[in-house]
């Protein structure tokens, strides 16, 4: 008989970039200057976006809206890593990636503004819907990676949720799934430290979320979510794992929501402000300034240049949104079923005439 | 008495339940130091605790298996689930086992359990948030549903629910919420699951109604003679009333937001084809949501019906 220990882990954490703008030059990831001005653009048009968004919706513009103010560097820099051939699975505060692949912005203004046009995806990108029911959408993930595998598609997919998202059954089933099958998926948390009111701690007893990854078999690394070079140098190497036959990956971006979890919300009710004047000296975007600007590739008058550059662009996505054709009633029969029913024909013809609420 | 919204009279239901049995126990995402996200469990926390008002994790299967769990042991759990399309990632375990405990152990065991959910549309939304699929539940026996029309009958419902033995869904309309203010008094309130009530008397035209369409239903019947029946609990239903009721005004208009194939509307119509046929002056006729995913907010007025529509429907049956 004996008692002796037959596994021990270890859960480490990435981090490049200070919050003094300086890097650690043995992990810096292979980026050019361009890239690296890139990164802090994204995250600037990232930010720009989504205070546009909240003042769209205190005006009346704009349905509810969930911000994603601290979270660009997680965003962003994970993004950046992915090509254009992957597939992306969103959760619904995930507008860095979005961004950051190319989406349209009008369109992404346009589905929070409750118009379901917005989530048609532009043919050169890989996009799942936008997915409301926390945490579902992961075994989707892993089942597109199956299937690419399947194909000989060397591609990965990318899965994004947070830390609530960790909490629901199809986030064990899917990952166990994905380490049985070497799934080629990366997956990525927004550990943005709260769900809702549910703090990161009340979520889980476990010390990290990274930690995760071990019981089911697969890799599994935090990093600094506010460090854009870290998310992407990790991101990077999980999906180049995936992609050349590794296997999948777990992804803990240790974050911060700074705003209200959505414009519905008001998190004053159960948050602590120092908490949220803590992560502020932690903020994603000054610190990649801090670094571009000691390397000599920002300065004020390109900063000021930039933001004057995104809100005219900004403008403009607003006004084409705000221009296109109401949607009309038959949208909603349409993409029921591939045909409409012989009922549906009626109800769309009633609706017709009772109503006469069709624009088109 | 006071006049309260929906709101105030579900929160006012759970204190008074809270405090007259301590095996009563709330449970669901921010229920607590949030007081729910539409602020429906506030002040519970801090009047009765952390043990007795439990902030969950983010686990709707958990939520609703945890709370199975504590039923059976002999508390009284109720749980919130923040709205009605999260409960299908539950379904298994309230159609698996909440459902079938009673039937499963032979009576040995029950499930005095309520899950609280809002529903419905009208209230501009996200995907998800404005489901109503009743029927859906209502075709798993075992399960309770019901649902209240104004704030006075979802404190008595309620609390007519956590006192049930059997596992119930307790449906609040989301668009009633904060529309309608009422007088609800203290204590306890007479009111029987499995009984619906004529919430307008009339002698011409039977409208039957529940939830967020009761309110629109009697604004519709205002120019008529109509009798409009607030069904309450949808399982079991209370065909009875229905029934005297048709037989008396010899029309029937079924009013629902939910879609129309194989909504609970359709069973209210065959019970009364069964059962009432000869009674009827006209073809019955259903007011409901259309065969279509909810829409988004930009199109869902089209969607849900209108007190015009169910008017018209009225009028309509009539004059035939
Ligand atoms: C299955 C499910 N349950 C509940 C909700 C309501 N809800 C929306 S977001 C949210 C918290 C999500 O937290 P997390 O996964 O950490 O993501 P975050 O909002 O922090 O980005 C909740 C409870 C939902 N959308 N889906």
């Amino acid at each position: 008989m004996s008692k002796k220990i037959i596994a021990s882990f270890t859960v480490s954490r990435l981090e490049i970039l200070d919050e003094q703008g300086r890097v650690d030059a043995e992990l810096m990831p292979d980026l050019t200057d361009p890239d690296l001005v890139r990164l802090y653009e994204l995250m600037l048009l990232t930010r720009q976006f989504d205070q546009r968004a909240l003042h769209l919706q205190r005006e009346g513009r704009l349905g509810t809206y969930p911000s994603v103010l601290g979270q660009e560097a997680s965003q962003v820099g994970s993004a950046y890593a992915l090509q254009k051939s992957d597939w992306f699975f969103p959760a619904f505060r995930e507008l860095g990636v979005f961004v950051t692949l190319g989406y349209p912005l009008a369109e992404i203004y346009q589905y929070w503004n409750g118009d379901e046009r917005g989530l048609l995806c532009p043919e050169q990108l890989n996009i799942f819907p936008i997915c409301i029911a926390v945490g579902t959408h992961i075994p989707h993930a892993v089942g597109a990676a199956m299937a690419a595998r399947y194909r000989g598609d060397p591609i990965a997919t990318a899965c994004y949720f947070g830390d609530g998202g960790t909490s629901k059954g199809d986030f064990h089933e899917g990952l166990n799934m994905a380490g049985v099958f070497q799934a080629p998926v990366v997956f990525i948390i927004q550990n943005n430290q709260w769900a809702i009111s549910i703090s990161r701690n009340h979520q889980t007893a476990a010390e990290t979320l990274a930690q995760k990854a071990i019981a089911y078999g697969i890799p599994g690394i935090q990093v600094d979510g506010n460090d854009v070079l870290a998310v992407y140098q990790a991101t990077r190497e999980a999906l180049q794992r995936a992609r050349s036959g590794g296997g999948p990956s777990l992804i803990e971006c240790d974050t911060y929501r700074m705003a209200d979890h959505t414009t519905a919300d008001d998190a004053a009710r159960y948050r602590d402000p120092e908490e949220v004047q803590r992560w502020q000296r932690r903020d994603p975007l000054l610190r990649m300034r801090r670094f571009l600007a000691d390397r000599g590739l920002w300065d004020d008058a390109r900063q000021q240049q930039l933001e004057t550059e995104i809100d005219a662009r900004l403008d403009r996505a607003v006004a084409r949104e705000e221009a296109t054709p109401p949607a009309r009633a038959r949208d909603i029969f349409a993409y029921t079923w591939t045909e409409m029913t012989p009922r549906q024909k009626r109800q769309l013809q009633q609706l017709r005439d009772l109503r006469e609420l069709d624009h088109g | 008495m006071a006049e309260m919204n929906m709101v105030q009279a579900i929160n006012l239901a759970l204190r008074e339940e809270l405090e007259r049995d301590p095996d009563v126990v709330l449970l669901g995402e921010d229920v607590g130091r949030d007081g729910g996200v539409f602020r429906l469990t506030e002040g519970l926390y801090e009047a009765f605790g952390e043990e007795r008002v439990i902030d969950t994790p983010l686990s709707e299967s958990a939520i609703i298996g945890v709370a199975i769990g504590m039923a059976a042991y002999g508390l009284k759990p109720v749980a919130e689930i923040q709205f009605l399309g999260f409960t299908y990632g539950a379904i298994e375990q309230l159609f698996s086992h909440a459902a079938r405990l009673r039937s499963r152990s032979r009576g040995q065991l029950h499930c005095p359990l309520v899950v609280r959910t809002p529903y419905g549309g009208g209230v501009k939304a996200p995907e998800l948030h404005e489901e109503s699929s009743e029927a859906m539940f209502c075709h798993m026996p075992g399960l309770k549903v019901v649902v209240p029309g104004s704030p006075w009958y979802a404190k008595a419902l309620l609390q007519a629910s956590i006192r049930t033995p059997d596992p119930v869904l307790f449906l609040e309309p989301t668009r009633l919420y904060r529309l309608l203010r009422e007088d609800v008094p203290a204590g306890d309130l007479p009111v029987e699951l499995g009984k619906a009530r004529i919430a307008r008397p009339g002698d011409s035209v039977t409208v039957v109604a529940w939830g967020s369409m009761l309110e629109k239903s009697l604004r519709a019947a205002a120019g008529f003679d109509a009798e409009v029946i607030d069904l309450m609990t949808l399982n079991p239903f209370d065909a009875e009333t229905i029934l005297a009721s048709v037989r008396r005004t010899g029309r029937l208009v079924v009013v629902h937001e939910a879609a129309q194939t194989g909504g609970f509307g359709a069973e209210i119509a065959a019970t009364v084809a069964e059962d009432a046929i000869l009674s009827l002056k006209a073809p019955i006729r259903r007011v409901t949501g259309c065969d279509v995913i909810p829409p988004l907010p930009l199109l869902e007025d089209y969607n849900v019906p209108t007190a015009k529509q169910i008017a018209g429907a009225i009028a309509e049956v009539l004059a035939f």
